[in-house]
């Protein structure tokens, strides 16, 4: 980790310094479909990103591209590499080889243009933080000193609760508050900084289902009206399908990506798993279940050639 | 006026310069104290704060075997016990109780030699006594400035980091995305708790340093939303109990059964346990009236929605 960067000064909407000009879009390999659709400007690039940890390929030639504006589920099963992705575009893990672009310029430490919500971020109820505090964090947590109270300031801060539905409970204690109002919470602390891209690590992991079908929509409702892009990771598609309009489909550190349409389906997720799987759709829900027969994996135990219906997604 | 305080301030009380040492010292120490216990609560890290504490013993004890004040001594031992538990990975929530465990049974060793020393060479009737347990009144006033500038000192550390700390007590992984350099932060944050224990240490004693620490915070904790309000009542509460222990110990010294006086810091420690309790009334007759209905609030967590 690079300790030697202080905790300085760096006023919301800084542009972090980099020497590659703006709109220099290059052109990587890009596996499976990734015509870019539309002339959207490009807010994050991966190209080919390899990560190595302790000798395991965690990230495999990662290509994909976010759009200002667009709604991303990164979707793949735990170990598949989501938080590490994550870790990369932050500028807190080092790649092997590849490159991340966020707006046209190198990724960095400490970019003003990336909004991120960690998984798992449940508080104790006896933390003395209100839900505006925690906003108040992100508008200018790594500044030194202690945030003296304004007018413009709280104004802001109020009006970013609201923006996510948080309003009624900006005074409670956020270790108080359900997982659901945490995760409102949560956004907020991240788009009071106006980013352009906002990184959501797992975000329904913790909740029930209609808590997370109220985050999803919120998000969606972000995407659109403030053209945030934003992306999400999962481990479950389903959740997501009735507003994600792209999908980086990550298994075991290789990514498929492109349109829901161009990437589940049999041909591309049975090569991206390296076996055969099959795409159900059944009650507009999909379900992503083991090939018939030919898999080697499969064929030894009591799974007989009927029953062996294994979910994959 | 005086004469209506004259059962509570015993005569004398305002003169003696030993007090007044006592008032001033005990009250900078208080609000140090205050402040860096409420993150030090916020970061879980009260096992590291009793440590540092109960290191001092070692700290103390050196420093009487070789003739210089305890200060130094608290001083010294707790920012090299602070460094090497930094090394040993203090801020890895796994390494941690291991980290503060070796480097607290490590320096104990040393305290059992150091004390035995002193008993060997010296006559230390109270050496040990007063560096387990205090003694704000035999505080000599020559190092009132110094203790005075080291907590001038960990307030500025505190104040400069205020933002950067606290977001990283909330959550690292929060921070870290911010660009916050979460170990160098924690590192600084240590060295305040260090020095704050050190100061303590001179008030109530080595291993009461944490009572102050920790017991004011916990105890705004309960009463406060605001890591700053928390901060103000639990200084509030420090200070108070301070003050109020030097004057009961100062009454004592007319109490049964031996007339020599009670202990400052047996005052403080009580004052402090007994507020913390009483902060934890208001939660308990809250969760008695809501219990009822306890069985509904209770949170669904379902993995996902497959």
């Amino acid at each position: 980790m690079t300790g030697d960067v202080p905790p300085g000064d760096v006023p919301p909407g800084d542009v972090p310094t980099g020497d590659v000009p703006t709109g220099d879009v290059p052109t990587g390999d890009v596996p499976t479909g990734d015509a870019h659709s539309g002339a959207r400007e490009e807010i994050l690039s991966v190209e080919g990103v390899s990560v190595r940890l302790s000798g395991r390929e965690v990230l495999n030639e990662v290509n994909f591209r976010v759009g200002a504006g667009e709604f991303t589920g990164l979707i793949g099963s735990n170990g598949a590499g989501k938080t590490t992705l994550f870790r990369v575009i932050l500028g807190l893990q080092a790649t092997t080889a590849g490159r991340v672009q966020v707006a046209g310029r190198p990724r960095s430490r400490r970019n003003p243009l990336i909004g991120y919500v960690p998984q798992k971020f449940l508080l104790d109820p006896d933390m003395p933080l209100r839900a505006r505090d925690l906003v108040g964090l992100g508008l200018d947590g790594p500044r030194f000193g202690i945030a003296r109270p304004s007018r413009a300031r709280r104004e802001l801060i109020d009006e970013m609760l609201a923006a996510v539905d948080a309003g009624g409970f900006a005074d409670a204690r956020v270790g108080n508050l359900s997982g659901g109002e945490q995760q409102r919470v949560l956004i907020a602390h991240a788009l009071i900084g106006r980013p352009k891209l906002l990184l959501l690590d797992e975000p329904l992991a913790n909740l029930d289902l209609p808590s997370g079908q109220e985050v999803v929509a919120l998000l969606a409702r972000i995407a659109s009206e403030q053209g945030i892009a934003v992306l999400i990771s999962a481990h479950e598609m389903n959740p997501l399908l009735p507003v994600m309009e792209r999908i980086v489909y990550l298994v075991g550190g290789r990514a498929a990506s492109g349109t829901t349409e161009e990437v589940v389906r049999t041909d591309v997720l049975s090569e991206l798993y390296g076996r055969q799987v099959e795409v159900l759709h059944i009650h507009g829900r999909v379900l992503v279940v083991a090939g018939p027969g030919d898999d080697p994996e499969s064929a030894h135990g009591h799974e007989g050639p009927l029953i062996a219906v294994e979910i994959v997604q | 006026m005086s004469h209506l305080l004259a059962p509570i301030f015993e005569p004398g009380f305002f003169d003696s310069t030993t007090v007044q040492t006592a008032v001033l010292v005990g009250a900078v120490v208080a609000l140090v104290a205050a402040a860096v216990g409420v993150f030090t609560v916020m970061r879980g890290q009260s096992f590291a704060g009793e440590a540092l504490g109960d290191i001092g013993t070692t700290g103390g004890s050196g420093a009487f075997l070789i003739g210089v004040g305890p200060l130094w001594g608290f001083v010294a031992i707790s920012v090299v016990a602070a460094a090497a538990m930094e090394m040993i990975g203090v801020q890895r929530a796994r390494g941690r109780d291991l980290a503060t465990g070796i480097v607290l049974s490590a320096a104990l060793g040393l305290a059992a030699l150091f004390l035995n020393l002193d008993a060997t060479y010296h006559d230390t009737t109270g050496a040990t006594v007063t560096i387990l347990f205090g003694s704000m009144f035999a505080i000599a006033s020559s190092t009132v400035p110094v203790m005075v500038l080291l907590s001038l000192i960990v307030l500025a550390i505190v104040a400069v980091l205020y933002r950067p700390l606290l977001l990283s007590s909330v959550s690292g992984e929060l921070a870290a995305a911010r660009g916050i350099p979460v170990r160098l932060v924690g590192a600084l944050y240590l060295l305040a708790l260090a020095l704050s224990v050190a100061l303590a240490a001179m008030t109530i004693g080595t291993i009461l340093s944490t009572a102050l620490l920790i017991g004011p915070a916990a105890t705004a904790l309960r009463l406060t939303k605001r890591p700053g309000a928390a901060m103000l009542v639990a200084g509030l509460i420090g200070v108070g109990a301070t003050w109020l222990g030097i004057v009961l110990a100062y009454d004592s010294y007319d109490w049964p059964p031996i007339h020599r006086g009670w202990p400052v810091s047996f005052f403080v420690v009580t004052i402090i346990f007994g507020l913390y309790l009483l902060a934890g009334v208001p939660e308990l007759w809250r969760t008695r009236r809501r219990r009822p209905a306890a069985h509904l609030s209770g949170e669904t967590l379902t993995a996902g929605g497959r």
